[in-house]
């Protein structure tokens, strides 16, 4: 086993001010990115600073706080477009991608009817899953899962005998956030659009790892989250290709989102403010912004370079004890930041109760994919998710934490 | 590099505490475990840890004379069945009603944290809803 410093990132850990703070006299070891990542300094600056010198509401007042608001707001969406080479118009705002997705299943929704089929994989968290499966039921449209292979890769023989010409929308994970699987997203993007439907990406795990370009992969919309990727909470954004989001219906109606409304009827504002109704989370949108501006200037790559080398270490050294079961895709180059496995005999909550007591943060359970759990006979996981800020030293305070375990639990 | 040696010396005392060798017995050895038949039942889960429990009641007289539960899930949750099982096996009605959240915490011994509480009290949560409350 060879150790690559790919870059400094660690350097970068001192961006984060929490990383600094002590539990019962022990760093923190956060490994639980893949739920929420932590701030660096220039975000949080960046809303405290908002509401101690800009607030004001946006696209409303004339006067110079509320001008200042608006140019922050518009510029964030600037940034966060770069980031995934979009253009501002197709970025909208919402409050994450759960959010983004439920716009886009009431959005498309409309225009579906009996008999249309909806294609997602079995690798779906619930917020792409469960917004699908009720439109279905509601308009008995037919819901079918591209299954995953033994190798815990995504079957793309069986996604084209399940994509046909009633298939409308197709949506995916991009990286599965239970078991880590890099989906083939360009592939599955040429299969949707070869039978003219949608194909929706849920980039909440893959935005904030590696470099995601909208043009390059060809997806219709990308739905991602503010909070996994150095940003604050309750913001994150659907992009869209522009003729799409002219096509489609606004989700939410209100101030701000129209052009002129009368007595009987109302016109659209232009975009991206037609998807963007009532007062949004303006500071919250400003930090996006800057979290994202952030992000490209540490380079995309670079972070999916150094947390996957992190990733690949830590099954290494998970693997080699005993009782121990990392599970994902068996081709590395399937595999992500993320790292998901089971000590035998003890509980994925049990497991991550005891690792807290050492400082070491990690999620257990099922990850909010439970029909998946099912499907690998699996109870739950621990999982260790990889940032920016992490090192190699976590990875040994991990491993130490997973014997310490084992001991209490007499394995 | 981080001294290892410094580390594998702190004491188990805090892991230990959690997980008591009592606590870890009951998982390990559930009393009470296994299903009735003509007895009242009921399901109860937790999304959190997706415990799983189902307790089976046998009452006569107002008394419960046979309890057994079913499940799988963290160590917490099926100890704390399988030593509510056994508090209340062969007792009243009215005294299995009393039994609270404080008295789960105390028949388990250990601290719970405030993220755990769900998984301690899955089993009571389930038996509530076969006595009626
Ligand atoms: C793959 C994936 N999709 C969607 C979500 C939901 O994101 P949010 O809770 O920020 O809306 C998550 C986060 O848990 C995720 O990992």
């Amino acid at each position: 086993m060879t150790i690559k410093q790919t870059l400094s990132m660690e350097m970068m850990k001192q961006d984060f001010p929490i990383l600094k703070r002590l539990i019962n006299n022990k760093e923190i070891i956060y490994l639980d990115s893949a739920a929420s990542s932590q701030k660096p300094q220039i975000v949080i600056d960046t809303i405290k600073n908002f509401y101690e010198n800009t607030n004001a509401n946006i696209h409303r007042g004339v006067y110079k706080l509320s001008e200042e608001a608006t140019i922050a707001y518009e510029e964030a969406h600037k940034k966060v477009a770069d980031l995934i080479n979009a253009n501002p118009n197709e970025i909208i705002f919402t409050s994450g991608t759960t959010a983004s997705i439920n716009l886009l299943a009431y959005s498309l929704g409309k225009e579906l009817k009996q008999g249309d089929e909806i294609v997602l994989t079995e690798l779906e968290h619930h917020s792409n899953l469960v917004p699908w499966q009720q439109l279905a039921k509601e308009k008995k449209l037919k819901l079918s899962f591209i299954k995953v292979k033994e190798d815990l890769t995504l079957d793309l023989e069986h996604a084209k005998q399940l994509i046909n010409s009633n298939t409308k929308i197709v949506a995916s994970t991009h990286v599965s956030n239970a078991i880590g699987t890099l989906i083939p997203v360009k592939e599955l993007a040429k299969l949707a659009h070869e039978v003219k439907a949608y194909y929706i990406v849920d980039g909440a795990q893959s935005v904030p790892h590696m470099k995601v370009d909208v043009k390059d992969l060809d997806v219709d919309f990308l739905a991602f989250s503010g909070h996994k990727m150095l940003g604050p909470t309750g913001i994150g954004a659907l992009y869209g290709k522009r003729e799409l989001l002219e096509k489609i219906s606004p989700f939410m109606y209100g101030g701000d989102m129209i052009s002129e409304v009368t007595w009987e009827d109302s016109t659209w504002n232009e975009l991206p403010m037609k998807f963007e109704a009532g007062t949004p989370n303006i500071a919250g949108g400003i930090g996006f912004g800057v979290a994202a501006e952030y992000l490209k200037a540490a380079d995309p790559e670079k972070i999916h370079a150094h947390t996957k080398d992190l990733a690949e270490y830590a099954r290494d050294r998970l693997n080699s004890i005993q009782g121990v079961t990392v599970y994902g895709p068996t081709n590395s180059e399937n595999r992500s930041n993320i790292v998901s496995f089971n000590i035998e005999g003890i509980h994925a909550h049990d497991v991550a109760s005891i690792l807290d007591k050492e400082g070491v943060c990690v999620r257990g359970g099922h990850h909010c994919a439970m029909p998946l759990m099912t499907k690998l006979n699996l109870q739950g996981t621990v999982r260790a998710s990889f940032y920016l800020y992490n090192s190699y030293d976590d990875i040994e305070n991990l491993v130490l934490a997973v014997e310490k375990a084992k001991q209490v639990f007499n394995k | 590099m981080i001294d290892k040696n410094q580390i594998t010396e702190v004491s188990l005392t805090e892991e230990q505490e959690m997980y008591k060798e009592n606590v870890l017995d009951h998982f390990k050895n559930p009393r009470n475990f296994g299903t009735l038949l003509d007895c009242k039942k009921e399901k109860g889960l937790n999304p959190l840890c997706g415990d799983q429990i189902e307790l089976f009641v046998k009452l006569n007289n107002n008394k419960i004379e046979d309890i057994k539960f079913n499940g799988k899930g963290c160590a917490i949750s099926q100890a704390s069945a399988s030593l509510l099982t056994e508090h209340i096996k062969n007792k009243d009605l009215n005294e299995v009603k009393q039994v609270n959240e404080e008295k789960i915490k105390e028949l388990l011994g250990i601290p719970i944290s405030y993220m755990r509480i769900k998984c301690a009290n899955l089993s009571l949560k389930t038996l509530k809803k076969i006595t009626g409350e």
